[in-house]
């Protein structure tokens, strides 16, 4: 097997000096698609903020060999200011800046990969829309759009699929299993139902973390793990967690 | 015609000038202190530079030079102090502002003698402008147009979102400590002409009103220069004919304005 493209070993981290994160150990490899599940502060986001180096660990080590034009990220849509005054364009743009560059003019080839991210999250037609004019789904799109545009190798996203309408859930899940061909991602989501069958494996964080090596759980592994997340069952289906299966 | 013949005084070629310096730096400059919600900061940095004004009285320097330094370290105290989590945000910077004027009362009375012009920094003095405050001014503009031309882009997501752009390796402290001293420096040169209690208006009024018909940071900087400047003028005149103080006829007509231009958005955009 090759060097992992992460790697966390007996890492500490704490916020505002609260412990949050104990002794955790996970490696991801290249093409990993782990979905990070987890009652509500039980460390999801401290876990990928140590991965991108916003939070720095209290103990242990969390190593990656990436470049900063190599990680795409998706934050909880909390955490930017919806009103800020910045077109669609221009925020999904800014995915594609690492470093310190220096000018005003927009290369033609970043004009081509706007316009190619724009058609993939079908925002087209809002290209120019501020964004304090958006729906929370189609804010929720443009950060995707942000995420994806410089084909990183590694993509994190923190609850994608928050005010997003079921029909653009599927395709969202349907695009990240196409990416991961060649993109290795980590999803947070309190909702295992809906990503397990796009999802390889699952972390279960909840303090400590429990590294699963498969995208199905039961209710009773979730316990062993220490992990309490309601397993919410979709559809008709009675069965709490689906197998994986085909979407056409 | 008394207008045109206004024109032809020199005093009032300068104040014309300092009028559109300020504007340039202003207009640019408020419009990211509008969009980063920093109007309580630049207050905070604005008040604390009263202290420096009360040093260089006392000690006997020029006040503005005192202001500068003291406005420059309030600036990075407040963005130090409120990256490692000291102390709430707003604490700091109400400690800062009331702290500055303490300074600045304290020296300026035991300062022997009367302190000329203490006036004309709290509520500020365009007609009086000096040719060096204007040099100063034109650096300050030069500085701060070229600092957003060449790094517009890291500016803009910086300021949008601080997380994405550290992990997209953009340098944000470098961005916000260079963009603070920027506001801390604007805000000590902007004292000259609109006055330590007004300066604050200057900063936001323009982009509130430019943000009424744009949501774009880049046409909120533009219609915030062309606004301010326009409104300085209006004022200026206006303060001329009415023999009141110019400051504060800026200001109340920056107000009126805004205040214009919210029923125009109104009576036509229906909102």
């Amino acid at each position: 097997m090759s060097s992992p493209l992460v790697e966390i070993k007996n890492m500490d981290v704490a916020y505002q000096k609260k412990l949050v994160l104990s002794k955790v150990s996970l490696s991801v490899f290249e093409h990993d698609f782990i979905g990070i599940i987890g009652p509500n502060g039980g460390g999801k986001t401290s876990l990928i903020k140590a991965i991108l180096g916003l939070l720095k660990p209290v103990g242990g080590s969390v190593k990656h060999s990436l470049l900063s034009s190599e990680i795409g990220y998706l934050p909880q849509g909390n955490q930017v200011d919806e009103n800020f005054p910045i077109t669609v364009k221009e925020v999904i743009a800014s995915g594609l800046e690492h470093g310190l560059k220096i000018g005003l003019g927009s290369k033609r080839s970043r004009q081509g990969k706007v316009e190619k991210a724009l058609e993939t999250v079908g925002l087209e037609a809002l290209h120019s829309r501020p964004i304090g004019e958006l729906s929370g789904g189609e804010f929720q799109r443009t950060l995707l759009a942000r995420a994806i545009i410089s084909s990183p190798r590694l993509l994190v996203l923190d609850e994608p699929d928050t005010h997003v309408d079921n029909l653009f859930e599927t395709e969202l899940y349907a695009l990240l299993k196409e990416l991961n061909r060649d993109i290795t991602i980590l999803l947070v989501s309190h909702d295992i139902g809906i990503i397990s069958p796009y999802i390889k494996t699952i972390a279960c964080v909840n303090r400590n973390l429990h590294y699963h090596p498969s995208n199905e759980i039961n209710e009773e592994q979730l316990k062993v793990y220490n992990c309490p997340i309601e397993v919410i069952a979709h559809g008709p289906v009675p069965h709490r967690v689906v197998k994986e299966h085909i979407h056409k | 015609m008394d207008l045109l013949n206004l024109l032809t005084y020199g005093f009032f070629q300068h104040a014309v000038l300092a009028a559109l310096l300020m504007s340039i730096t202003c207009g640019i400059i408020g419009t990211y202190i509008v969009s980063r919600r920093m109007v309580f900061i630049s207050g905070g940095i604005t008040h604390a530079s009263f202290g420096g004004v009360g040093i260089g009285y006392y000690l006997g320097f020029p006040p503005l030079a005192g202001a500068a330094a003291v406005a420059v370290l309030a600036a990075l105290t407040t963005e130090n102090l409120t990256r490692r989590k000291v102390l709430r945000n707003d604490s700091i910077i109400a400690i800062l502002w009331s702290l500055g004027m303490a300074v600045g009362i304290i020296f300026v009375y035991l300062t022997p003698g009367y302190a000329p012009n203490l006036m004309s920094y709290l509520f500020g003095s365009i007609i009086t402008v000096s040719t060096t405050d204007l040099w100063l001014m034109l650096a300050l503009a030069l500085v701060v147009t070229a600092v957003f031309i060449l790094l517009y882009r890291p500016i803009l997501y910086v300021a949008f979102d601080e997380q994405f752009a550290r992990i997209r390796g953009i340098p944000v402290m470098f961005i916000n400590y260079l963009l603070i001293i920027l506001v801390a420096l604007t805000i000590v040169l902007s004292i000259r002409t609109a006055g330590i209690i007004l300066v604050l208006s200057v900063l936001t009024v323009p982009q509130n009103i430019s943000n009424l018909f744009t949501n774009r940071f880049s046409h909120i900087m533009v219609g915030s220069v062309v606004l301010g400047f326009v409104a300085s003028l209006l004022g200026l005149v206006l303060s001329y004919y009415l023999d009141i103080p110019s400051g504060a006829c800026i200001i109340f007509t920056l107000v009126v304005l805004y205040m214009v231009a919210r029923l125009i958005k109104v009576l036509i955009f229906g909102r």
